[in-house]
């Protein structure tokens, strides 16, 4: 009891009863589940060690369009639809789309989800938008505002190059430190209620919303070493607000990080006093073979956590080989106008707990 | 500011003031971060940069051969290897070989033709007046503009020293 004879409120002994939990976490009171997801992968993507896990692979770059902004957006409209599909049901029952991507105005999400007809709620967080549009498509859920919700992000490496680098045919050598923009699109249906008949159910325990982390990089081809202290900053929260320790996740999974970003992560976690050398995964190392795909230091951009998690990922936690993991997508947020003008990239990285029961 | 010595992670996470602590990152980032093995990227840019400019040479002696002036076969040499580049970027290629050789196919006007020619194709799709006509230089324009402006400075030294009688 505190002084002026109130209950004093100490998160930390009691985190599973309240959704807010510490200073940035969510615990839902009712856990949504993830009843489909999908993930529709680019050729090259298909190519790399991940390949067989996949739903389906475009070898056509242009996805049968013309430009490379209308392919993306194809690939966003086919993980939809495929997702809605693996679940049985309709685009109508479907209450809101949360979806986003890198491309200015989010215009690959738009033309994508035109036809679908459901309301949608655009996100941007750069290579970190799975995590934020399960965050919210699992709060709409766990808030009964929704009983069925899509969380959806592409991305496409000829488009994000056009956008943020040069034309495809200029030719350029890329760093070491660079990594690949993978190209596809992963969706999830975060839904109230499971269908009876699943043997593991993967539900979405909670989440914790990282804030911006600008440690003042400014070199565009080492976006690991910008979001990496992000992550970290997110991940460290997320441990200190649930009061455990690394171990109590099978696997914590970063977005896009790269091999230059997850070093720098679990040295920088350490002086945090935790240790996730041992569990710790990054989708853009995974996502590639950097010996025979030539990607450097891995794979980026929205649909590299989010198909690595839809394919790789679910797998593994429906066959329980991982019960708890933490997918932490993690995005750098500057602007082709921001990094001309000399800014610095600030990193930034959400946290979602999924188990599997 | 600092010495030299390596940075650590517990340097960075120690140090509280903003800007010293983005120093020390970026600093101790440089050290994580792999860097390409100039060794081996000069030899490539060497050997493939040479080969452009020992076709450039077989052109020359070509052109003269049947006939043209000097003056004619450089000017058909550089008209050739702006096609080829041209040709090899539509077809894919370009790019490629510039991963490989960097500096080797940059240097050379086969470079610039690329740079060029890339814009033109990305941009097509974005239509004749937006698209290739706002865009064509998106990479070549810096050099066009520098070139242009350093060429008449260099032309100002040269008319004051022809005054002034030194050349």
């Amino acid at each position: 009891m505190a002084s002026d004879g109130r209950t004093e409120f100490k998160y930390e002994q009691t985190p599973i009863f309240n959704k807010m939990t510490g200073k940035q976490s969510i615990l839902f009171e009712n856990p949504p589940f993830i009843i489909a997801e999908s993930s529709v992968a680019g050729k090259k993507e298909g190519e790399g060690p991940l390949g067989a896990y996949f739903d389906e692979i475009v070898e056509d770059g242009y996805f049968g369009g013309t430009s490379w902004e209308e392919a993306e957006s194809k690939f966003l409209n086919r993980a939809a639809k495929l997702v809605i599909k693996k679940a049985n049901l309709k685009n109508s029952d479907i209450r809101y789309l949360i979806g986003g991507d890198l491309l200015g105005q989010l215009i690959s999400t738009s033309f994508g989800v035109t036809d679908l007809e459901i309301p949608l709620l655009g996100v941007f967080g750069a290579c970190s938008t799975m995590g934020e549009a399960m965050i919210i498509g699992s709060t709409l859920v766990d808030g009964d505002y929704a009983d069925k919700t899509i969380a959806i992000t592409s991305s496409h490496f000829a488009s994000a190059e056009k956008q943020f680098r040069f034309p495809l045919g200029y030719g350029n050598q890329r760093a070491p430190s660079a990594s690949w923009t993978v190209t596809g699109s992963g969706a999830v249906i975060i839904a109230k209620d499971s269908p009876p008949n699943r043997k593991v159910k993967i539900r979405i325990k909670g989440a914790t919303i990282g804030k911006i982390v600008d440690y003042g990089i400014k070199d565009n081809s080492n976006m690991g070493a910008s979001m990496a202290p992000a992550a970290t900053n997110t991940i460290s929260q997320n441990l200190k607000d649930l009061n455990v320790q690394p171990g109590y996740y099978d696997k914590i999974i970063t977005g896009d990080l790269g091999h230059v970003g997850s070093d720098i992560l679990i040295d920088l976690l350490k002086q945090e006093g935790y240790d996730i050398s041992s569990n710790h995964m990054d989708c853009g190392i995974e996502i590639f073979d950097k010996d025979t795909q030539d990607t450097h230091a891995g794979g980026s951009g929205c649909a590299c956590s989010a198909i690595t998690f839809t394919s790789y990922v679910l797998k593994k936690m429906k066959e329980k080989e991982w019960k708890r993991v933490l997918f932490c997508p993690t995005g750098s947020l500057q602007s082709k106008v921001s990094f001309n003008e000399g800014q610095s990239m600030p990193g930034i990285a959400h946290a979602v707990i999924v188990e599997a029961e | 500011m600092m010495s030299n010595k390596a940075v650590s992670a517990a340097d960075v996470a120690m140090e509280k003031d903003q800007k010293l602590r983005e120093y020390k990152y970026n600093q101790y980032v440089k050290d994580k971060t792999p860097t390409a093995s100039i060794g081996v990227n000069v030899l490539n840019a060497f050997w493939v940069g040479g080969s452009i400019c020992t076709l450039g040479q077989f052109l020359t002696n070509m052109f003269m051969k049947y006939g043209a002036s000097e003056q004619l076969a450089a000017s058909y040499t550089i008209l050739s290897l702006i096609f080829l580049s041209a040709l090899f970027t539509g077809l894919n290629v370009y790019g490629k070989i510039t991963n490989f050789a960097g500096a080797g196919t940059v240097v050379p006007i086969t470079g610039f033709a690329n740079s060029v020619a890339a814009c033109a194709i990305e941009y097509k799709k974005e239509g004749q007046v937006f698209g290739i006509g706002c865009q064509i230089f998106t990479i070549a324009g810096p050099v066009i503009l520098y070139g242009t402006v350093s060429s008449w400075i260099l032309g100002v030294i040269y008319y004051i020293l022809k005054t002034i009688g030194v050349v």
